[in-house]
């Protein structure tokens, strides 16, 4: 039932520079026919801009008014009741907000380090969604739906493009957030269970102590483990030749190769201990302010180096009723760096030319205040940024109304969001297609514009 | 607004609008002559190709070729309303202020502000005649035509030529003559060892202990397979096997997934009704009725109730705000099991718009949805923040429930005489409506918490006090029996303690509002409850009582002997489970987006002899198995491969892979791990009825856990590893097959698990500890154990090579590890469990 966007000839075509790995050895040609790699790289609808996403999750929903959307209007209007909710008073941002690069970008003082890549840097400043609730918003963000189970973008990319390293896990999430739909938001639904997400430590642990699982042997050491291996690959490969066809079990034969050779591929992209010490301090690890973010962005270039086709990383907590300014300051503090030294860093390796760097939260918050010092849930208007492949950079695409509470030009859906991420990747968000239940599904289902304004 | 118009369509529902009333109108000559000279032809030019009825496509379901149709509008509002230029859609949109009409290119300044002077004027429209004259009308007459939409034929066996003499039962007559007609020669039948290994695991799930396995393969008599097969329907081992199938269809689970996890403890009382049913042979038509209205038959069980619980599993938008949203999902979800799972049939695609595939008109989805929405279900989950959709559960009489055997069975030591006194049901009713107090306060408190502190601290304290009343109540209450495995104590629980499962009791009894778009905030009319019409031919649909859902007339529709759809997805089910793929391969869709089933005359005579034997899965499984298609080799064959390689045709048998839960059970098995006895109750009750993630993990009490795998909590995004990874279905959707997938994550689990190692050591110790056997011995047997069959020689003599060379390397590295051995023969017990030929079944 798997419906490719692809013509199988493109699929052999694929399939035949893609293997030759030594399990196949000896194998008749007949017996190699029939079997379909789900991951090796597909044919996009067109030329893409991207050939990698790294989304920079911020869990929570980072205040728009304060960070990315510089609204005069509310300073000035600064205490005066809000004609957008009775019985609250604006507030204005407690940051001032410059323009920064070439482009003259405006971004608050939060983002010392972000700013200096201004001019690379796409605000979406009118971001909108359905409901101000974290955990419906979150599974939007993520999946599209909140209603039902749906397959993450993470996924959907996944399926769309195959990744380029048949070592690695081709969707990588690191630190996921457990709660607010979990899993779901880099589930497969259903999708073939090899598009899921792999998760890499939780939100709320030290990375530090993070990993992937089963990944090593406790016993044995690689010879004696690989001799082990080869125990079974003989056996396996008997019985393939018992039963002369068999694309299962050239299936089995083969991931039990990728397996071994991820068993050192992966803790070696872990180990960021081969990193010169520059590096290390450009990411702000080592510094307690920065290490953990620091390292998740690290460790987002190294899987993108390595050609995993998509890589999330969490950041929490951004939900700040109260306590912003000093809550804020120190998420902002927690990334500001490490995600600067990220963009530097692609850009220096010549990668952000072709990875999409994506920026936000499930929504923003309210210029609004109940509590001093305290902002709720605006999920009618708020900002993301994009960087990287495809993506003009140093301007502001769309705009929110007075004082930021509501999109008001140029609005931009999630849907939207992900039929653009799609369109960067060389797909075509309505013909990325997958045939479940006797219908076609889509990620943006019957919704979603590719935002031109966006494009470079 | 534009988005709306590329939406999906709505075509189906009209309702009169009050602007439609006036009929024909006495038009004054002048303006007339206005409509005819500015208005019509613009609206012809522009409008019509999307917007008529004779459009290819009507968009938005917006007419404007009558004066009713403009009048009325489409699915956003009024297109035109007399006099009124601001609430008139059209002149918003030919404006280009929300939607942008005509969307190509906006009409002249001078032609808007002709079509404002005509909405001005009082809009005059000689353009009489129905809109509703657009309508796409579904064509029942054709779509009736559609295979499984057909009566179940009386089909009589064939007489096969070529394979007459291979074909042994009616099955087989029914295969043999499709070889014949594509020439194709069958293989083969399986050798004994082969045939016993695919029976067991077939029917109960497990592989066959050596001893086992020697009896029959020693048994040459002619019914020996027969007795095997007798012996293994009536193992306890069949329901949990044959359950677990069902399990997958009714998307099982014991929390509430998607964005609040809610822990749904009672849960499992389902899954034990179902092994339970599956073991007795229950009548499936009776099986159907008592899940869909269990708690609506005469003198209902709790059984019957607990059955229903089918209708209170699925996930649900807890954290909605908007009751009727929440409860329209729930209805939708209720709607989609119901058809799918026992029709194979996608009713739900026609909660937005009529079907596009199959003969439903979306007024039908929602007369099936009003049975379900004058249902209360009941699921329970905790009445914490976050979770603004809580329900009451069922209360149950523990006495009269015998069919639920391991659980309640170790209930009544503890169990007190339930108290049905007056006194007692005063109390209860006491308890309600503080709960329901309770309840409404918490709603408070939630919306207050968008607002005024003050007010929330006030509604708190509220809160703090009526829950100490609550508790109070609850202890003057007469006391009921609580299971053991009850949620953990302190936790703040929003029903009555005592057994308590999942499901469904009547509710207000009304017709459900047509909801366009499927969204509640825009209805059209009321449909009245109801059933399909594409399947009314053969049936006759009973009228709906006033005062009840319609659930028991919904159920006894569903398995009427003259529903063409109940048995034949039944047979057809069964049959994927035997031999690895339906005869219609789309097991969860035989509408017309489905496949078409290979050999249509078996399908029914399968269908037919499930009438037959009234409805016992059992003897359709006996008969499947027995026959020779089912027992041949799964050999491979040059020239059958190439006219048919993907067996089609049913020249052999389909290898298939061992699924998640046989894989996991096989290897306790084989590490004399495996508990067979059926657990009290679930694990999953230990983490109470909160959102999951704040107590403890599901992976932890499945690691510790050797019950069989059907047994092991099943939490929606937090599936036990095991069973994830080795494509278990998704427990939030309905699931008819899984998935196949063979990933590196996989190969890493045999490779490195805890669990696999662990299983390794007791295996090896198991063989190491036999001091009968010799080391050839040992190997051998770990073969039969592993792969139920003897191993080869030359087998024999790699697996002591790499044991010796295992013992040799761990030597050298630690030369006084007490282990050596033992870990030596792990790793060989090991490589048996990685080997493909375990996680395959010929």
């Amino acid at each position: 039932m798997t419906h490719f966007p692809f013509s199988r000839r493109d699929m052999l075509k694929s399939l035949s520079c893609g293997f030759g790995y030594m399990a196949f050895a000896g194998l008749s040609s007949q017996a190699s026919a029939g079997y379909e790699n789900p991951l090796v790289p597909k044919a996009t609808h067109f030329e893409p801009k991207a050939k990698r996403v790294i989304f920079l999750c911020m869990r929570g929903g980072p205040s728009h008014v304060d960070t990315f959307d510089y609204k005069p209007d509310l300073a000035t209007d600064d205490g005066k009741p809000a004609p957008q909710q009775k019985g609250r008073k604006l507030m204005k941002s407690p940051w001032e907000f410059k323009q920064h690069g070439e482009s003259g970008l405006p971004i608050s003082d939060l983002f010392p380090h972000l700013a200096k890549q201004a001019d690379d840097l796409c605000i979406l400043n009118s971001m909108y969604g359905e409901v101000p609730n974290h955990p419906q918003a979150y599974l939007q963000l993520h999946t599209g739906s909140f209603r039902f189970v749906r397959p993450s973008v993470g996924a959907w990319s996944l399926y769309g493009l195959g990744t380029e390293n048949q070592d690695l896990p081709g969707f990588i999430t690191i630190s996921p957030e457990v709660r607010v739909g979990g899993a779901q938001n880099y589930g497969c639904a259903f999708l073939p269970a090899i598009y899921q997400g792999t998760s890499v430590g939780q939100l709320g642990r030290p990375l530090t102590q993070a990993e992937i699982g089963n990944i090593a042997n406790s016993r044995f050491s690689t010879n004696l483990q690989r001799d082990q291996l080869d125990l079974v690959q003989e056996m396996n490969r008997d019985l393939l030749s018992q039963k002369q066809v068999s694309p299962e079990l050239e299936g089995v034969i083969e991931s039990y190769e990728l397996a071994f050779r991820m068993q050192s591929a992966v803790p070696d992209l872990l180990d960021l201990s081969n990193e010169t010490q520059e590096t290390l301090e450009q990411y702000g690890i080592g510094e307690k302010l920065t290490d953990d973010f620091g390292r998740q962005c690290l460790l987002a270039r190294r899987f993108a180096e390595s050609g995993v086709r998509y890589i999330e990383l969490c950041h929490g907590n951004w939900d700040q009723h109260g306590g912003l300014k000093a809550k804020l300051t120190s998420n902002c503090g927690n990334t500001d760096q490490p995600i600067a030294a990220l963009l530097a860093d692609l850009k220096q390796r010549d990668m952000l030319k072709d990875t999409l760097v994506v920026w936000g939260g499930e929504f923003g918050r309210t210029p609004h205040v109940k509590n001093q010092d305290g902002r709720d849930h605006n999920s009618t208007g708020f900002s993301m940024w994009m960087a990287g492949g495809g993506v003009k950079g140093g301007q502001r695409v769309g705009m929110t109304g007075d004082h930021g509470v509501e999109a008001v030009e140029n609005k931009i859906h999630f849907h939207d969001l992900h039929a653009t991420m799609l369109h960067l990747l060389g797909l075509d968000h309505t013909r990325l297609t997958y045939r479940y239940a006797g219908r076609d599904f889509r990620l943006t289902d019957v919704y979603g514009h590719v935002v031109d304004d966006v494009l470079a | 607004m534009i988005r709306s118009h590329t939406r999906l369509l709505v075509l189906a529902v009209i309702s009169l609008s009050p602007f439609a009333a006036r009929g024909q109108e006495n038009i004054p000559p002048v303006e007339l002559e206005f409509f005819e000279k500015k208005i019509r032809p613009i609206l012809v030019q522009k409008c019509y190709e999307c917007h008529s009825a004779k459009a290819e496509e009507v968009k938005g379901g917006l007419l404007l070729d009558t004066r009713d149709g403009i009048r009325k509008g489409g699915e956003t509002g009024h297109a035109v309303v007399p006099g009124d230029v601001q609430e008139s859609l059209l002149i918003d949109s030919i404006r280009h202020e929300s939607i942008e009409m005509p969307p190509e290119e906006k009409l002249s300044d001078e032609v808007i502000a002709d079509f404002v002077k005509w909405v001005r004027m009082g809009a005059p429209d000689p353009r009489d005649g129905d809109s509703r004259t657009a309508k796409r009308e579904i064509d029942f007459a054709e779509g009736s035509k559609h295979w499984a939409f057909q009566p179940v034929a009386k089909v009589a066996v064939p007489t096969p030529q070529q394979n007459a003499n291979w074909a042994r039962t009616d099955i087989d007559r029914f295969v043999a003559a499709k070889l014949d007609e594509q020439g194709l020669r069958p293989v083969a039948g399986a050798d004994r060892l082969t045939l016993i290994r695919r029976l067991y695991y077939d029917l109960i799930g497990l592989p066959p202990t050596p001893e086992e396995l020697s009896a029959v393969a020693n048994d040459s008599s002619d019914q020996a397979i027969a007795k095997l097969v007798d012996q293994l329907l009536e193992s306890p081992r069949f329901g949990e096997r044959w359950g677990r199938h069902w399990l997958d269809v009714v998307r099982y689970a014991e929390s509430n997934g998607r964005e609040r996890n809610y822990i749904y403890p009672h849960a499992w009382r389902y899954r034990d009704y179902v092994i339970a049913s599956f073991n007795a042979d229950k009548p499936f038509d009776q099986f159907i009725r008592e899940q869909i209205a269990g708690d609506l038959l005469p003198n209902a069980s709790d059984e019957q109730r607990i059955a229903t619980g089918l209708l209170a599993l699925g996930p649900k938008l807890l954290n909605e705000r908007d009751r009727e949203i929440f409860v329209m999902d729930m209805v939708d979800e209720q709607v989609d099991i119901t058809t799918r799972a026992f029709m194979a049939f996608t009713a739900s695609c026609a909660r937005c718009h009529d079907h596009k595939f199959d003969p439903i008109p979306m007024q039908e989805y929602y007369s099936l949805a009003g049975i379900f929405r004058s249902t209360k279900t009941l699921y329970g989950t905790a009445n914490t923040q976050g979770n603004r959709q809580a329900s009451q559960l069922i209360s149950l009489n523990v006495s009269q429930s015998p069919g639920i055997a391991p659980a309640e069975a170790a209930e009544p030591e503890q169990a007190e005489v339930v108290d049905n006194t007056k006194q007692a049901a005063a109390a209860r009713k006491r308890l309600a409506a503080l709960q329901a107090q309770n309840k409404k306060l918490a709603k408070q408190i939630a919306q207050a918490k968008e607002g005024d502190a003050t007010a929330l601290e006030k509604l708190q304290k509220q809160q703090a006090e009526l829950r100490e009343t609550i508790a109070a109540a609850r202890q003057g209450l007469p006391k009921q029996p609580t299971p053991p495995t009850n949620a953990k104590k302190g936790k703040a629980k929003s029903q009555p303690t005592g057994p308590l499962a999942m499901g469904v009791e009547e509710g207000k009894v009304e017709n459900c509002p047509i909801y366009l778009r499927g969204e509640t905030d825009k209805s059209s009319g009321i449909a009245e409850r109801g059933f399909l019409t594409i399947l009314d031919p053969q049936l006759k649909q009973p009228i709906l009582k006033t005062e009840q859902s319609g659930r028991l007339e919904y159920a006894d529709w569903i398995v009427s002997p003259e529903n063409p759809m109940t048995s034949r997805v039944l047979a057809n089910r069964v049959w994927q489970h035997l031999f690895g793929e339906g005869i219609v391969r789309t097991v969860d869709n035989f509408g017309m987006g489905g496949e078409l089933p290979s050999h249509p005359e078996l399908l029914d005579y399968l269908a037919g002899r499930v009438i037959a034997n009234e409805w016992s899965v059992k003897k359709l499984i006996r008969e499947m198995v027995l026959s020779r298609a089912y027992q041949l080799s799964a050999e491979h064959d040059a020239k059958n491969f190439e006219v048919d390689p993907t067996n089609l045709n049913l020249w052999r048998h389909d290898t298939r892979r061992a699924d998640a839960e046989s894989l996991r059970d096989a290897i306790l098995f084989a590490g004399g791990k495996l508990d067979v006895t059926p657990p009290d109750g679930s694990t999953v009750t230990k983490l109470g009825d909160g959102e999951y993630g704040r107590g403890g993990s599901a992976q932890d009490l499945a690691a510790d856990d050797n019950h069989r795998s059907v047994y092991l909590p099943i939490l929606r995004n937090a599936v036990p590893e095991v069973l994830q990874l080795f494509d278990f279905a998704e427990p939030s959707m309905l699931v008819g097959q899984r998935q196949i997938t063979n990933v590196p994550t996989q190969a890493l689990y045999l490779m490195n698990s805890d669990f696999v190692t662990e299983n390794s050591d007791a295996l090896a110790a198991r063989l190491l500890g036999d001091a009968k056997l010799d080391d050839e011995g040992r190997v051998d047997k770990t073969f039969q154990l592993v792969l139920s069959r003897p191993a080869s020689d030359t087998e024999i003599e790699r697996a002591l090579a790499f044991i010796q060379r295992a013992a040799d390397a761990m030597k050298a590295a630690k030369p006084n590890d007490d282990k050596l051995t033992l870990h030596a023969w792990s790793g060989f017990c090991q490589a048996l469990f990685g080997s493909a030929e375990f996680r395959y079944i010929d």
